[in-house]
């Protein structure tokens, strides 16, 4: 496996079941009384954060934490950066005080990519700009698996605001590699033009596309577009592109409701769909940290150098 | 195969050795009462489950079966090129009170044997913790005995002792080999002495 994870295309196809066949016997360990096993006790690894967040942030933490690893939270208000210091000082200071790894999460595309060129441990992206957030991409397909059993040939339709988002563009690239049907829907404004070469298909009419899907896949919408006039007003979208009370009996039975949160009740998903049985958004966030705790594993737990050690 | 030195139990050989064992562990035990059996994966959890159903055989009871993956308890992460190989840990009882008898294919350096029971203390406090392995090969590096032994094999260090159960090989049968002379795939199916 690659040493950093900037993207999901750093991941095979083979590896993404080694990730996620790993997170099963991490999920074993989430169920023990103790929950924590020592593998990676003595190395450090620290989460820059410049971009709020609360789940990925606290479950990275969790997952470090869970495999004995000591773990630094550098956030950007009260710390080195509200005084203006660089991405590039602020990553040599962590390096200097030993980081194994760093996770990052930058409202810049491409920071986690630049940090890899200062550091020598390893960088997992946490979400950059509207780039990627591919532990959250490999977390969900743990969730499709678990429930449905597979990956390959799922339905799936990620549904909103694909332009801006990185677990969009991280969850297509997934699925697409584990052989599942994407199809993308949402506002003509909101669908990047260059979709159709993710191997995906696009649809602006929800209604056709929920009567044939494993999957819904709810994406948040981020009230400030509307103001750069992405859509004309939050109550029609969620009208025309919300999960509704009315629609959700057109998704087939035993089909998923998911959402990366934090989600907006009553705008892409009505209050009662979030709490269906079938929607298994409290699950996604148990299955992070499974997914998180095994890509540290893997991550860390070899010296990424080939060499005859096999005496130890 | 080509290396093989000696075969040193036949499929006949091994089930006198479990038979054996499960007798051993009834008298010491005075019975099956609080006994539970948890084997190292892999291949220790089908040997303790070979066991469990001789033990029912002979004493008519039923004991729990586990199975346990030390994997993130190996005092060599960090050390290889990749991170060893992950397998399934199940046990599904209640460990605290009960004499848990850790169940290996091969005994060599004693490293495995301490991760087990650093990884079985995570789930509760055993009353006891005893060892049964089919073979031990010598050469430890920690002071760690076997209470049940299926046969002691002198071997040198640059040999290999290789397992195999019908159940993930096919056949019943434990091979003296040259080392590097079987081959070292599928990952985490390598003979157990080279893997610590």
């Amino acid at each position: 496996m690659n040493r950093h994870l900037l993207s999901i295309h750093d991941v095979s196809a083979v590896d993404i079941v080694r990730i996620l066949d790993t997170a099963e016997s991490f999920r074993e360990v989430g169920t023990r009384v103790i929950k924590k096993v020592p593998a990676l006790r003595g190395r450090t690894i620290v989460n820059l954060f410049y971009e709020n967040s609360t789940r990925t942030r606290i479950s990275f933490e969790l997952a470090a934490k869970r495999l004995s690893a000591d773990v630094i939270n550098f956030t950007t208000s009260g710390t080195s950066v509200s005084k203006g210091e660089s991405l590039k000082d602020t990553a040599l200071t962590l390096q200097a005080m030993g980081a194994d790894a760093i996770v990052i999460r930058h409202s810049s595309s491409g920071a986690p990519f630049t940090l890899t060129k200062w550091v020598k441990g390893s960088v997992l992206n946490a979400g950059d700009g509207t780039h990627e957030h591919p532990t959250q991409a490999l977390l969900d397909m743990y969730t499709m698996r678990e429930r449905l059993g597979k990956i390959e040939g799922l339905r799936v339709a990620i549904v909103g605001d694909v332009l801006h988002s990185r677990v969009a563009r991280s969850l297509s690239f997934g699925l697409v590699k584990m052989g599942a049907e994407v199809t993308l829907v949402g506002p003509p404004t909101l669908i990047p033009p260059e979709a159709p070469s993710w191997g995906v298909q696009v649809s602006y009419d929800i209604d056709g596309v929920l009567p044939k899907l494993d999957v819904c896949y709810m994406l948040r919408v981020q009230r400030e577009r509307q103001r750069q006039q992405y859509f004309p007003s939050v109550r029609e979208y969620s009208r025309l592109f919300g999960l509704t009370n009315a629609r959700v009996g057109m998704l087939p039975e035993g089909s998923l409701i998911m959402h990366p949160g934090p989600m907006n009740r009553g705008v892409e998903i009505d209050s009662d769909v979030a709490d269906l049985p079938q929607s298994v958004i409290e699950e996604q966030v148990t299955n992070g940290i499974a997914v998180r705790m095994s890509l540290l594993y893997l991550l860390l737990g070899g010296t990424g150098v080939e060499e005859a050690s096999a005496d130890v | 195969m080509g290396g093989t030195k000696a075969r040193l139990l036949d499929g006949a050989e091994i089930r006198r050795s479990v038979t054996r064992i499960a007798h051993e562990i009834l008298e010491r035990n005075k019975g099956a009462g609080e006994v539970a059996l948890v084997g190292i994966a892999n291949r220790g959890d089908d040997l303790a489950r070979r066991l469990a159903a001789e033990i029912e055989r002979i004493e008519g009871e039923q004991v729990p079966v586990g199975a346990l993956d030390i994997t993130f308890y190996r005092d060599d992460i960090g050390m290889r090129a990749e991170a060893p190989e992950v397998h399934e840990t199940r046990i599904g009882f209640d460990i605290n009170g009960r004499t848990v008898v850790l169940v290996d294919d091969v005994l060599f350096t004693g490293r495995t044997i301490r991760a087990a029971m650093d990884a079985l203390v995570d789930f509760g406090r055993p009353t006891a913790i005893q060892l049964a392995v089919l073979v031990d090969r010598g050469h430890r590096e920690l002071p760690i005995r076997p209470d049940y032994v299926g046969k002691n094999v002198p071997t040198r260090k640059d040999e290999d002792v290789r397992v195999m159960l019908a159940e993930l090989d096919g056949e019943d049968a434990v091979i003296l080999e040259e080392r590097g002379a079987a081959p070292r795939s599928p990952a985490g199916k390598a003979a157990k002495g080279d893997e610590r």
